[in-house]
């Protein structure tokens, strides 16, 4: 009879505690945020290995997502005569949404997966607590500078993608589908403010990236060190990663042009 | 240590970033206007110009021969005073041509169309475009309409 209640509770319970231990996880990555800027090398190296190798996936799908956004709004403004239009719609739409948010979806997936089943790996090995056992803080070494890389390569990637998915669209929309030039970037200068749209889009974006990688190094020093534990913590990166942007985005979209 | 090649992507994928944020900024948002098409400018003075903006196409039947560099207003004459640069390709615009402000489509962007009048003379760097035909306002054709429906 109780029964359900008891699961429920158990549940609860236990979303909480990890809730807590991620937050404290959290705190004490931040609190050896500075190590990681003073040995940039460190930081380097995982700029490489998170932001460089990111960079061939975020330039190809922005390509094709601005190819597509410029078909599909043709389609729908051409009726109205209103196909001018078009640079604004695929520039404020990636700058303000889809760069960010596409852009740290596809992170999460390329980088934060790696990112986990890195670290879990090295847990389940004992790896870290070799480490520890050498006086070395494993959250100065191996945990902070992969948190300021991910912090920092992920605007760079959403910027990149925006600026390559507004000349997808100029491919498909004025070289293909014969739009005027001068209408449709003059449209888009004039209807994108750099302030309200394109720094918003990069606040969006350092946003993302500090939660992806945040949940993804969480992810993997949390999990159970087995094979089978590690690989559901990199699958639990992606998921909850990919549902925080979201989530994260609407809240953030609400908070800077809802008001 | 780090290897240089390392340095050398990051370094490349950090100028990569910094130089979308440039285009964003001055391509996209505009925030500088990037050089004026080549070409001759000449001025036409409108009572109502209506939706018209800075870089609109300036077609001759239907065809871009230029664009609107900018609009101001002129106090003495109480009109707005709008340039054109044209293409120096289409250099025999009559003098007498007329400018008129057009929407394509219905809800569409307005641009300028030149109609050649017949004069031997062509218009040259400078010169001013006498004959105009201002916008149309729709809000002013539907309150005219209106009205008239009033009155019969």
């Amino acid at each position: 009879m109780t029964e359900p209640f008891v699961a429920l509770g158990r549940w609860l319970l236990a979303a909480l505690a990890r809730l807590g231990r991620a937050s404290l996880f959290g705190g004490r990555l931040c609190a050896r945020l500075g190590t990681a800027c003073r040995r940039f090398g460190l930081t380097l190296e995982q700029l490489y290995a998170i932001g460089v190798r990111t960079v061939m996936i975020v330039v190809v799908a922005g390509a094709f997502v601005g190819m597509v956004l410029a078909l599909q709004g043709y389609y729908t403004l051409v009726n109205f005569g209103a196909e001018s239009a078009l640079g604004v719609l695929v520039a404020l739409s990636l700058v303000r949404e889809l760069g960010p948010v596409v852009a740290a979806l596809l992170f999460a997936g390329r980088a934060g997966s790696a990112l986990t089943a890195e670290v879990g790996l090295m847990k389940s090995t004992d790896q870290l607590a070799a480490l520890e056992m050498m006086a070395v803080d494993p959250y100065r070494r191996v945990l902070a500078p992969r948190f300021v890389a991910g912090f920092i390569s992920l605007p760079l990637l959403a910027i990149l993608f925006s600026a390559i998915g507004v000349y997808g669209a100029w491919l498909v929309g004025v070289q293909m589908l014969g739009i005027d030039a001068g209408a449709f970037w003059g449209q888009m200068q004039d209807s994108v403010d750099f302030h309200a749209d394109v720094l918003n889009g990069l606040v969006k974006a350092v946003v993302f990236g500090a939660v992806v990688t945040w949940i993804a190094l969480y992810e993997g020093h949390d999990c159970v060190p087995t094979p089978a534990g590690v690989s559901r913590a990199t699958t639990r990166t992606v998921v909850h990663g990919s549902l925080a942007v979201l989530g994260l985005d609407f809240l953030l979209t609400a908070m800077m042009y809802g008001g | 240590m780090v290897h240089r090649t390392t340095e050398l992507t990051v370094g490349l994928f950090v100028a990569a970033g910094l130089a979308a944020l440039v285009v964003l900024a001055l391509q996209v948002s505009g925030l500088a206007t990037l050089g004026a098409p080549r070409g001759y400018q000449v001025t036409a003075h409108f009572n109502e110009i209506g939706g018209l903006r800075e870089r609109a196409p300036v077609k001759a039947a239907g065809v871009t021969v230029g664009r609107v560099t900018s609009i101001e207003y002129d106090t003495r004459g109480y009109r707005a005073r709008v340039t054109l640069t044209l293409s120096s390709e289409y250099d025999n615009f009559p003098r007498d041509t007329i400018a008129s402000i057009h929407t394509s489509g219905l809800l569409g962007e307005q641009f300028v169309s030149l109609d050649p009048g017949g004069d031997m003379d062509y218009l040259g760097d400078g010169d001013r475009v006498e004959y105009t035909e201002s916008a149309v306002v729709l809000e002013r054709l539907i309150g005219q309409f209106m009205f008239q429906q009033g009155r019969d």
